[in-house]
């Protein structure tokens, strides 16, 4: 299978005063051509690093202190930044959480969506028929009059359907979904999974979707990687991966689903203890501190052993080790 | 768009009162001093001895001065000093403002620190005192007062530009933008500058009576406009010297400034109404 999106190793630290916070530490993923590929952790395990990396939009006191990331083949980490800008938005490009802060709001929709298309050669009227086109298969009623509407005057669905339609218009192949359910309620989240699933055929493109939402992963996506303070710590089938965690954090996570719970409780679950300091994280297993299951041999790096043929878990006791 | 953008924006202000009566003020100041010298019933300069300090009379609408000249002709000769002082000091510090601003908000760290501290320096001057230590190096006339309004008020354009340019520079859809592969240019151009020209131009419409009034100051203290300007602030001088005696010198200089004042800032106050996509009002 042909690879969309290798990540291989990255490791990004930032500079701050308590000295290097290592945010992303050796982290492997790839997404294959034509998959949907998700991603979820909780707040602080490094999701928003990851997405800057693979878009090489980090902030002033970020680093890549080792690792790649290649598109199709092409390597992005220390790649000329014109070549960077003129992938990003056609090879690569994003939707992002809120969709009431990412449009921007003196511009109408058809001005904005315009802009994105300044590099094709292509009449204006062309542009805007395209931009209505687009506005449509995303499922806005009257897209022709949309385009003339600011952001302020649609709703937030229809707000992150603009979005998504304007990140899909240059048909990439990669889209990163940034947590794009968040902050819509339950009713539009269902409506917007399908629409992603929906252009996803149509267009062929590789997604990653990133959420702490284990739900809406399950139902979308096709594999998951399961981070945790700044590490991959399991990647498999979605089925896999929920059914037989092998991760302790996994098994944890899939616990605390509001979801999933079958019994009722004056108190949601939560896994004790913090995330470790990640100017210092400790030897070893990342999630010893927490973990029910430590024991000495977790003072030693775990290195992914797979559980089966495309799941593992970096985990000494996932797969063939003792449980 | 632009064009969209300004029928609409005409279109709403034509339905706000205030706005209405604001604008009315502005375009009745652009004809009296575009219309100066058919408007005016007298020669401004013409000095009648015989009629000193007359009271408002059907001759004299607004009496004259101590020189016998007709107030209503100075006043409307006037008008023209006060909008060229204004427009041409609000155009130049605006823009000054604006690019520094701009400069200061998205440019590196060291470059923002240097321009605040020059922001910081020019507001820190109270601008009487400026306008006297220039008027004494600088030649008397209207140059040197649009240099005092232009050194003293570009900071405040600046610090605005410059507090809206940062707050945009992290905002998502900035991101957003450069996640879909815009340039810097692309960004302060297409996406920065139309955030940033609502305020700017709200401040600017706030900032033109300050200017008129800066100017009649300047005049009425003596350092503004030579000596026989018919400056809104030398008639106030002239009117005050005789403000026992014959008061309506000094109303009547007083009132186009009231009104200009209250003209241009009902008009910025309406226009941030509109302006602000957020604040506007869906009919």
């Amino acid at each position: 299978m042909t690879e969309t999106l290798t990540v291989d190793g990255l490791t990004v630290h930032y500079a701050t005063r308590e000295g290097a916070l290592q945010a992303l530490r050796d982290v492997d993923l790839n997404v294959p051509a034509g998959q949907i590929v998700g991603i979820v952790g909780e707040s602080g395990c490094g999701k928003s690093t990851l997405i800057n990396a693979l878009l090489q939009l980090m902030s002033e006191n970020a680093r890549i202190a080792a690792g790649s990331v290649t598109l199709e083949g092409e390597e992005l980490v220390g790649a000329p930044s014109r070549r960077l800008r003129d992938m990003r938005g056609r090879d690569i490009s994003v939707v992002f959480q809120d969709p009431m802060t990412s449009l921007n709001p003196v511009l109408t929709i058809g001005r904005q969506m315009h802009d994105i298309q300044y590099r094709e050669k292509i009449s204006r009227a062309e542009k805007t028929r395209r931009a209505a086109d687009m506005l449509g298969r995303v499922g806005l009623p009257d897209p022709v009059a949309k385009l003339d509407a600011y952001p302020h005057e649609l709703s937030g669905g229809q707000r992150q359907r603009v979005a998504i339609a304007m990140a899909v218009l240059m048909r990439p192949k990669l889209l990163i979904a940034d947590e794009p359910t968040t902050a819509l309620d339950a009713t539009l989240e269902v409506q917007i999974i399908d629409l992603l699933k929906e252009l996803q055929r149509e267009i062929g493109c590789a997604i990653l979707f990133i959420s702490h939402h284990l739900g809406v992963i399950a139902e979308l996506c096709d594999r998951v990687v399961v981070m945790y303070a700044g590490e991959a710590v399991e990647e498999g089938p979605v089925a896999d991966v929920f059914n037989t965690p092998s991760h302790p954090y996994t098994a944890k996570l899939i616990e605390c689903d509001p979801g999933r719970m079958k019994t009722k409780a004056a108190l949601l679950p939560a896994i004790p203890g913090d995330l470790p300091d990640l100017t210092a994280p400790p030897t070893g297993c990342i999630f010893r501190d927490r973990c029910d299951k430590a024991a000495e041999i977790c003072r030693t790096s775990p290195t992914p052993s797979a559980v089966t043929g495309a799941h593992w878990a970096r985990c000494h006791f996932a797969g063939g080790g003792r449980q | 768009m632009m064009d969209r953008l300004k029928h609409s924006l005409i279109g709403r202000l034509l339905a706000d009162p205030m706005a209405v009566f604001a604008m009315a003020i502005i375009v009745g100041l652009v004809i009296v001093a575009v219309f100066a010298d058919v408007i005016s019933p007298h020669d401004h300069t013409a000095m009648n001895l015989a009629d000193r300090f007359a009271p408002p009379s059907s001759t004299y609408w607004l009496g004259t001065d101590n020189l016998g000249r007709d107030t209503f002709s100075r006043l409307a000769q006037g008008s023209r000093i006060a909008l060229y002082v204004a427009l041409v000091a609000v155009s130049i510090s605006g823009l000054i403002g604006l690019t520094l601003g701009m400069i200061a908000g998205f440019g590196p760290r060291w470059l923002d620190n240097v321009l605040l501290f020059v922001f910081d320096t020019l507001r820190a001057y109270p601008t009487i005192i400026l306008a006297l230590a220039l008027a004494a190096l600088l030649p008397r006339g209207l140059s040197t007062v649009i240099i005092v309004v232009v050194i003293t008020s570009f900071s405040e354009y600046g610090r605005v530009v410059r507090t809206q340019t940062l707050s945009l520079k992290n905002a998502e859809f900035i991101l957003a933008e450069r996640a879909m592969g815009a340039s810097a240019a692309r960004i302060v151009f297409h996406h920065v500058l139309p955030n940033v020209l609502g305020p700017f131009f709200i401040l600017a419409a706030m900032n033109l009576p300050v200017v008129i009034t800066i100017e009649a100051g300047m005049s009425f203290l003596g350092i503004g406009v030579p000596p026989g300007t018919p400056s809104w602030g030398a008639t106030l001088k002239d009117g005050f010297d005789y403000i026992r005696n014959t008061p309506w010198i000094i109303i009547a200089g007083g009132l186009p400034l009231i009104l200009v004042t209250l003209g241009f800032t009902f008009l910025g106050e309406a226009l941030r109404d509109q302006l602000d996509p957020k604040l506007r009002k869906s009919r």
